[in-house]
């Protein structure tokens, strides 16, 4: 018999606590729940978002805990071991492959949303996306190309980059030139900012990134993946957890700061922040009636408490027997709540209003858009602007490292564990897979057709069958009484019983529910896509490819796991911890 | 800003911030872990990230 490799353990337990919040902490905190909320009745979505909270976030959270620790200290930190010592079938450890997949190939595209958050704070850092509109009139004479890539080069060409635009989308070409010349400073603003972020991540032509202006940007991408592998290659406690202790204070310092400086604003275009505030916070009562309301709500708990990544199963795994897993569970969501709620839902809609209106409304509708397009637009209007814009993106940065470093610790654990790599082995296997990815969406980047495939097929539906079946794992196959039982050990607070119930019974249903009505709103027009674009076609064979990879390796392990007869001593220590309690 | 939209703002933040503050107070004011079992058992560590430094 052997015990295997339990190779790491966390340092401390607010380290632990961190790196769980650090991994669920990210842009959805604060870009989508603000959007979201806004979208789906303000004051309104906060009820259906508690409800969901308190039903599906933290009772999965904890469920995903205890089965972490439960496989941790049975000898197994990747999930298909931890799978399949809770479920003692051979074919366990491949819906364990879904833990491994999810954060793979999430990474693949969060690292260059990274990249592009810390290319922003740079490009706020040397003043290239702040408006220069006296050197823009300036050049206007003398040819806006004479300008330096930047804001005041696309600003300066607003009117020119909208007739094309709009000649592109089948409008008179007479017409297109009247239009620009009424165009206002807004709408120059707006079409400045948007042309940036088009031209940035080369959202208009595949391939831009690679061979564009911008190309310099690839140098930020690089350090960035490299900084990741950094992380993890120092391993769990002196990598990822002494990152997320100096990360998230500092996001939280950042994140007040530019807070402070969003509520003191003063009034704009005959609009104050209290309204701001009211346009994110007033409640739209009629919305409450509507599915799409919660839905929405229900989705953003669940992913922002990073329920079904495989990730927090693989964390807790390297805790030890007697530590806490309730509270700890508990303090990690309440962390990434306060970053969303405290703090997202007051920076980023109200700002947004703030200056431009109810058109912050049309911005809310999609992530990137409010993110990286209506508040440049902010921050360019505001004293200050280029100093709180840096702070503002390099606070997104670290959000986004502390999630992506997350992602690829499940797969280093399976490697490691599965083929007795060791961590340079593993960290260059990894580096060489997810590369080959991120490099695929870089290249696929018009319209971001790639990037919104795998988050959509992997980062979403993919997401609702890990979640289904960690619920199920927990509440009928180790079950309530073993679940209770093993989430208590070393608890500091106790789970009330029917957590547990809602565990076996309500989790379950009401998560088929929210992925039923997610499928019905979302798969038509995502399955259209497949079918008319190449670049969306070539995403799920890509994606097809990486399943198929990873349940050849799991396969492998298995057999490995077999021979040296991992699973063997596991009845005997269920039978001595049951003793124990 | 509507008076409804006031009292779900406050009543939402001050509820996160209540959690919030009570799950790092019972958190900060436990006991230090022991010392021993920050390493765990000697004989099961691999040492796999010894070059990692």
């Amino acid at each position: 018999m052997s015990m295997g490799p339990v190779k790491e353990k966390w340092g401390s337990r607010i380290g632990v606590i961190l790196a769980v919040a650090g991994s669920a902490v990210g842009l959805g905190n604060f870009l989508r729940f603000p959007g979201n909320a806004a979208q789906n009745g303000g004051g309104a979505f906060m009820l259906p978002y508690f409800i969901s909270l308190l039903i599906l976030g933290i009772p999965l959270c904890w469920a995903e805990w205890t089965m972490g620790r439960y496989g941790g200290t049975r000898g197994f930190n990747s999930a298909p071991g931890i799978y399949t010592v809770i479920w003692r079938n051979r074919l366990a450890k491949y819906f364990g492959g879904m833990a491994l997949l999810i954060p793979l190939i999430i990474y693949m595209y969060y690292v260059l949303i990274e990249a592009w958050c810390l290319g922003y704070a740079v490009n706020y850092f040397t003043g290239g996306l702040m408006i220069d509109e006296e050197r823009a009139a300036a050049a206007q004479s003398a040819g806006a190309g004479e300008l330096d890539w930047g804001a005041t080069r696309f600003y300066a060409q607003a009117a020119e980059t909208h007739i094309d635009s709009r000649v592109e989308q089948g409008a008179d070409p007479a017409t297109a030139q009247a239009e620009a010349a009424a165009l206002s400073e807004d709408d120059r603003r707006s079409i400045a900012y948007r042309t940036f972020f088009s031209r940035f991540v080369g959202s208009h032509q595949d391939g831009f990134a690679l061979g564009g202006e911008t190309r310099g940007w690839l140098v930020v991408l690089a350090g960035v993946f490299l900084m990741n592998f950094y992380l993890i290659y120092r391993g769990v406690s002196k990598g990822i957890e002494m990152f997320c202790k100096i990360a998230m204070p500092g996001m939280a310092l950042l994140a007040i700061i530019v807070l402070i400086r969003v509520l003191t604003l003063p009034p704009t275009n005959g609009r104050t922040v209290v309204d701001g505030l009211g346009f994110m916070w007033d409640p739209a009562g009629d919305k409450l009636k509507d599915p799409q309301t919660w839905l929405a709500a229900a989705s953003q708990v669940f992913f922002t408490l990073s329920v079904g990544f495989g990730i927090i199963v693989n964390y807790a795994s390297y805790l030890r027997e007697k530590d806490d897993v309730v509270l700890s569970g508990l303090t990690s969501s309440s962390v990434n709540e306060f970053f969303e709620v405290c703090l997202g839902g007051l920076i980023t809609v109200p700002a947004a209003f703030l200056f431009l209106g109810l058109a912050a409304g049309q911005f809310a509708e999609s992530t990137f858009q409010l993110g990286f397009i209506a508040l440049p637009n902010v921050f360019e209007r505001m004293w200050g602007g280029q100093v709180f814009g840096f702070l503002w993106f390099f606070m997104l940065f670290l959000a986004a490292i502390t999630s992506s470093v997350s992602m690829l610790q499940p797969v280093i654990a399976f490697l490691e564990e599965g083929f007795g790599l060791k961590r340079h082995a593993s960290a260059a296997m990894l580096g060489l897979l997810t590369a080959l990815g991120c490099g695929f969406v870089l290249y696929f980047s018009k319209g971001l057709v790639a990037l919104d495939t795998f988050d959509f097929w992997v980062g979403s539906v993919m997401i609702f069958f890990l979640a289904m079946t960690q619920a199920i794992l927990y509440g009928w196959v180790l079950g309530i009484d073993r679940g209770e039982r093993e989430a208590h050990r070393g608890a500091h607070i106790r789970i009330p019983r029917f957590v547990q119930y809602m565990l076996k019974y309500v989790v379950p249903v009401y998560l088929l529910a929210i992925f039923v009505l997610f499928c019905y709103f979302n798969l038509p027009g995502y399955a259209k896509t497949i079918a008319d674009n190449p670049a969306a076609l070539s995403s799920i064979l890509f994606i097809g490819v990486i399943v198929a990879f990873l349940m050849l390796m799991i396969h492998i392990a298995g057999r490995r796991w077999k021979r040296e007869r991992r699973f063997e001593h596991l009845d005997k220590m269920d039978q001595q911890s049951g003793e124990a309690t | 800003m509507t008076t409804a939209g006031w009292i779900i703002m406050t009543l939402s933040i001050a509820s996160v911030l209540t959690l919030v503050t009570y799950c790092i107070w019972r958190v900060l004011s436990l006991p230090p872990v022991d010392v021993e079992s920050l390493h765990g058992p000697a004989g099961i560590d691999t040492k796999d990230t010894e070059d990692a430094d």
